[in-house]
């Protein structure tokens, strides 16, 4: 869970309408889901597997629901949702595929957000002969949830095998600024919207 | 953190009579109560306590003339507790049919002089939440800030936000399920069969007899007791364990966890009305709101304004995780408020009742957020 305010919330903010209904999958605190439902009017629900962040998204008021995304999004309804996020955890989920299915399954629209294995600063870490640790890959190897590590294109590439349509990109470096040129060498964190 | 302390039981006295959802009709009833905390000027802070098969109004707190009178869930209501009673006014009721003071089987029959025995209607959780409503309408609350529950309580707390929308601001759903299964009918009947089958049950006028069907309650309670308990918690309490002079080839109590069941069955059968825990488990079994919607249960919880918190233990078998889930996911299709939290204590379906720090902690967090 990041205590720090995530650049990839102002751009997930500025996707979401008044009285969308939105799940955040991954929610830790439910700080993402808080600001979502202050500032934009939103209506949302969080998913949490761990237990300190349910108890912190309860303590905020937050709609949160404890579970596991790696068991799927079993139960919730084909298309409840507009948006349905996930921010920053794509990396550490086993299943990508079906969890991206299951997403666009129960909402219109999914927000995915992952650190940029590609970026400059990881590519140089290696070439150096070493993991990169960074701002959006702030663990060391023995110690990351990290399960999957991929680039912006690797990513395109699974979304054009899977037939998902991206609706738009953006691309922060590690400042939270945002990267036009060469995204996959310049960005650190890559925020797409996905639909089918 | 401390208990409420010494307390007394109330009675209230409704002289309306009551249409039972079976169609019965009761000349009216008492219901004996306890409240704990203090109710603000603005009756905006109340909290009703419901309770699961075996309890009853003495939920906290205890009694000045008796040792060992500890209310059933007094780890979670106190000061500083989670159900803090510096912040809330807790009522604690028994229900309808009960055996601890509310009119049930074994109170008299104003229209006879006898014991209702077996002509005391079957209540169902409807009628109970109809009748906390009209103790919660002498108590002057018009809403309750919460209703919670475990095991068979959650299912009132539920079927309040649906009885009366407008009057629960939150409910506490826990360990509960929206509709019993084959399986937890299943059970239920053969606790039923054992007390139905005693001897000394005389077709529920055994009052007028002098003797009560023991044996059968003792099984009923014996067999409940396997499904509120998990198979590793078991396992660990008395695993294989064999009491002093085990071995004799005979039919005697050889193991600890024959012993335990023996003992917890005894001690049951001298507090409880046979004639109560028939109605009690009969109102599990007809529990199902969605069965009015097509089985639809998010088409059921549709009419609730409250919001919910559901709570399950991932060791309870009898009312599993994924019961509360089914609740928990009409919720969401509907765009109704829901927190679910799953606890990992180990102690089964008696979970809801365990000093569990993350769930006790989750229900306390939940509570504060409550406006008064």
């Amino acid at each position: 869970m990041h205590t720090v305010e995530r650049a990839d919330f102002d751009l997930i903010a500025s996707w979401v309408k008044p009285n969308e209904r939105v799940l955040d999958l991954g929610c830790g605190d439910g700080s993402l889901l808080k600001r979502l439902i202050e500032e934009r009017g939103a209506f949302g629900y969080g998913i949490e597997r761990e237990e300190a962040g349910v108890l912190a998204a309860i303590a905020q008021g937050i709609n949160v629901i404890q579970g596991d995304l790696e068991q799927g999004l079993a139960g919730f309804d084909d298309g409840t949702f507009n948006h349905v996020v996930l921010s920053r955890t794509l990396q550490t989920v086993r299943h990508t595929e079906r969890l991206l299915t299951e997403m666009l399954r129960v909402g219109r629209e999914a927000v995915v957000s992952f650190p940029n294995f590609a970026y400059w600063k990881n590519r140089v870490a290696v070439m150096n002969g070493r993991m990169p640790v960074s701002e959006d890959l702030p663990y060391e190897w023995f110690n990351t949830p990290n399960l999957r590590f991929f680039t912006l294109l690797d990513f395109e590439a699974l979304c054009a095998k899977m037939q998902l349509v991206i609706r738009e990109r953006q691309v922060l470096d590690e400042a939270g600024r945002l990267v036009v040129a060469r995204p996959n060498f310049l960005g650190s964190l890559a925020v797409y919207r996905l639909g089918r | 953190m401390i208990s409420v302390g010494l307390v007394l039981p109330q009675q209230a006295h409704f002289s309306a009579p009551l249409v039972l959802k079976s169609g019965a009709l009761l000349p009216g009833f008492d219901l004996v109560y306890e409240t704990y905390g203090t109710l603000n000027a603005a009756k905006s802070n109340a909290i009703l306590v419901c309770h699961a098969l075996s309890g009853h109004h003495h939920v906290a707190g205890y009694y000045a003339d008796q040792n060992d009178s500890i209310g059933w869930w007094d780890n979670i209501i106190g000061p500083g507790r989670p159900l803090d009673t510096d912040r809330f006014f807790i009522v604690g009721v028994n229900n309808l049919g009960g055996c601890h003071g509310s009119t049930g089987p074994a109170s008299v029959n104003p229209a006879t002089g006898k014991h209702w025995g077996a002509d005391f209607p079957v209540v169902t959780v409807e009628d109970w939440v109809a009748t906390q409503a009209r103790l919660a309408d002498a108590l002057g609350i018009d809403a309750w800030a919460a209703v919670i529950g475990g095991s068979l309580g959650g299912m009132q707390a539920l079927q309040w936000t649906l009885s009366f929308p407008e009057r629960v601001r939150h409910s506490l759903v826990i360990a509960a399920a929206a509709k019993l299964s084959a399986e937890n009918i299943a059970f239920n009947e053969i606790a039923r069969q054992a007390i139905l089958s005693d001897p000394d049950f005389h077709g529920g006028n055994y009052y007028a007899h002098g003797v009560r069907p023991l044996n059968g309650l003792r099984l009923a309670r014996m067999l409940g007791h396997i499904t509120y308990l998990s198979d590793d918690q078991m396992a660990e309490k008395f695993g294989r364990r064999q009491r002093p002079g085990a071995g004799s080839y005979s039919f005697e109590v050889e193991f600890e966890i024959e012993s335990y069941l023996r003992y917890q069955g005894d001690k049951f059968a001298g507090l409880f009305d046979a004639n109560t825990y028939l109605r009690m488990t009969r109102a599990l079994d007809y529990f199902d709101p969605a069965l009015a919607y097509d089985g639809q249960l998010a088409a059921a919880l549709a009419p609730a304004q409250a919001s919910f918190l559901v709570i399950a233990f991932s060791t309870d078998w009898r009312f599993a995780p994924f019961r509360s889930r089914e609740i928990v996911h009409a919720l969401v299709h509907n765009g109704q408020s829901v927190a679910y939290a799953e606890s990992n204590c180990a102690h089964g379906h008696d979970s809801f009742l365990m000093d569990d720090a993350y769930y006790h902690a989750v229900v306390a967090a939940y509570l504060q957020r409550i406006t008064l």
